[in-house]
């Protein structure tokens, strides 16, 4: 049994870590680790069959590929909530000497991360691989690629998707965050991703929807998702979002993309999230 | 002078596809990706032998760089085949970001490569991708001569830990590297010892440098002929040991001479050791389509090439 207060309270104490983070530095991407707040939490702490020591193989594990590397703040914070290193590193976010680079890198050896991402649409494909070598190495566990909507406009992963459907991957899940907002605007208005679900489906997808916000649908959906994997189709969930979740004077809007808050808007924000484990 | 003969002629693409399946049947771990051009690489009889170690990605590129990064995340060591250009100008980022950045044991494999691609012109004779390549941190950049040499340098970079860059191609050219000589990576071969002008050459080159010093012997000029198979890193040692000796020298290569094996070699002697040095490579142009040979002839990288430009730099010298 999940105990969903516990998956609540990273939630919040994840939003809290970002938000003082980007702050920090007056630069990075606060926007989007917001709103998949819940879903990061979830999967660290109940999806995911993983462990914080960590091996770059992973065999035996899950294996979990942010490609939306931008979410970084995010996913670094789950990292350290969850064990993979001191909850004090992510004061060094994005400083000079960091392991925590602007966007997930290997070279600083960071544990939790397996390639570098950052630049877009580049996930997908690296997910393929891994999971071709779980197949290879007769290892059941599962590969999950997190990508962002406007990420879609890459034409890579659709390269990518043709693979996994064309080649019957079936232990790859992937999600998209479908906040409807990237850096110069919403989604349909920069570049309209037409319906996504008949998208993926036409690829050979199995395609699932949640409200990535909810944490009761996150589990009960990436629980149907890891069912229908060995049945011979990868399985994509489109998962909506609230860019900015958590923060009323954020929600919704893509100009909290990339910037991070004043000091006043910090205060205004954190004052709405629950410090539940310790800031760092 | 070590004369040296052969007695047959091979495509160095087939190299890599002896020494594929060679290090296939060595190494477990290895396995390979193609982008549609199966014959074309010479991959068929590693397919035929391991096909559950080989993955058909179509024509995707980008793709099939990720999926090789991915693949590497347990332990496997992917091969990747398509043609010069499309395994670097095309996915240079995804290169960049997945495998070099990453630190990726993957092993780009690249056929095709430069003028000798011939008549399809030039949107496929890539003469950049050396430069972009070497200039990546990481990564290790190699030209093996002939066939012997391509299909030792296949079979050895599966021991090395690290990206790599392996590029060979498309025509016959003479087999004169003994097939039992072992690959080291990152070590030039001295072919010849010489006493007045050192010709570093690679690839398709390094034939036409021992032609050349053939030549530069019937007029008295002794020269000594480097196989710097390794573009990166540069056997700096073995180069400028012998331009010491020497006192000048001429590279060759079938690429441009921005970013090319000529490039490292005037940046090895103007921190170590300034002496003259001529660069034969293409100038800052594109090719067009010919016969492999009409072109090299067209473009000056042949035998006859390095012979003026040995004689032009010994000039510079004395």
């Amino acid at each position: 049994m999940t105990d969903l207060r516990k998956l609540e309270s990273v939630a919040s104490q994840l939003r809290r870590d970002v938000l003082r983070m980007v702050h920090a530095v007056k630069s990075g991407h606060p926007g989007a680790p917001l709103g998949c707040a819940e879903f990061l939490s979830a999967m660290y702490f109940s999806v995911l069959r993983h462990s914080p020591d960590f091996d770059m193989d992973g065999k035996g594990q899950d294996l979990f590929f942010l490609s939306n590397g931008h979410l970084s703040a995010g996913w670094y914070s789950v990292l350290a909530r969850s064990g993979y290193f001191e909850v004090a590193e992510l004061g060094t976010f994005r400083k000079i000497n960091s392991r925590l680079q602007g966007h997930p890198a290997t070279e600083e050896n960071l544990p939790g991360v397996r390639v570098a991402s950052g630049s877009l649409g580049q996930g997908l494909s690296v997910a393929n691989g891994a999971a071709l070598a779980k197949k290879l190495n007769h290892d059941p566990n599962l590969v999950y690629c997190l990508l962002g909507d406007g990420e879609l406009q890459e034409g890579q992963i659709w390269e990518a998707a043709m693979f996994a459907a064309g080649k019957n991957i079936d232990n790859l899940i992937a999600v998209v965050d479908y906040n409807g907002q990237q850096i110069d605007g919403p989604v349909d208005e920069v570049m309209p991703l037409g319906d996504l679900h008949a998208k993926w489906k036409s690829f050979g997808w199995q395609v699932l929807e949640m409200d990535g916000n909810v944490l009761e649908q996150v589990l009960e959906t990436m629980d149907q998702a890891k069912r229908l994997c060995g049945q011979g189709k990868p399985v994509v969930i489109l998962m909506k979002t609230i860019m900015g979740k958590g923060v009323d004077f954020m929600e919704g809007s893509h100009k909290w993309h990339g910037s991070p808050p004043n000091d006043e808007q910090l205060a205004k924000a954190l004052a709405q999230l629950e410090e539940t484990l310790g800031d760092y | 002078m070590k004369e040296y003969t052969y007695t047959e002629k091979k495509d160095t693409r087939s190299g890599f596809g002896a020494g594929l399946l060679e290090v296939g049947r060595r190494n477990p771990n290895v396995v390979a990706l193609c982008a549609d051009l199966i014959g074309s690489l010479k991959m068929n009889d590693f397919i035929k032998e391991f096909p559950e170690r080989f993955f058909q990605v179509g024509i995707a590129e980008a793709n099939m760089m990720g999926i090789a990064a991915g693949l590497t995340i347990g332990g496997k060591i992917p091969y990747t085949g398509t043609f010069a250009n499309f395994s670097t100008g095309r996915v240079y980022d995804q290169i960049r970001q997945s495998i070099a950045y990453s630190e990726k044991n993957v092993k780009i494999c690249a056929s095709h490569a430069g003028l000798t691609l011939g008549e399809d012109g030039a949107t496929h004779q890539i003469l950049e991708d050396v430069g972009m390549m070497k200039m990546l941190p990481n990564m290790t950049v190699i030209v093996p001569c002939d066939y012997n040499q391509t299909k030792a340098a296949t079979i050895a970079i599966a021991d090395y830990q690290g990206p790599v860059y392996l590029r060979f191609g498309r025509p016959a050219v003479p087999i004169f590297t003994p097939a039992d000589e072992p690959f080291v990576i990152g070590k030039a071969l001295t072919l010849n010892e010489g006493a007045d002008v050192s010709i570093l050459a690679c690839g398709h080159l390094v034939w036409e440098a021992l032609e050349a010093g053939k030549e530069l012997y019937k007029e008295g000029i002794s020269a000594e002929i480097i196989n710097v198979h390794t573009i990166k890193p540069l056997d700096k040692e073995t180069i400028l040991n012998s331009i010491r000796k020497t006192g000048c020298a001429v590279t060759a290569e079938e690429h441009q001479v921005n970013g090319g094996l000529g490039e490292s070699v005037a940046r090895l002697l103007a921190e170590n050791y300034p002496a003259p040095l001529e660069l034969i490579g293409v100038n800052d142009r594109f090719g067009e389509s010919g016969t492999p040979a009409q072109l090299m002839e067209k473009y000056g990288l042949n035998a006859a090439s390095i012979v003026k430009a040995a004689r032009k730099v010994l000039n510079r010298k004395s």
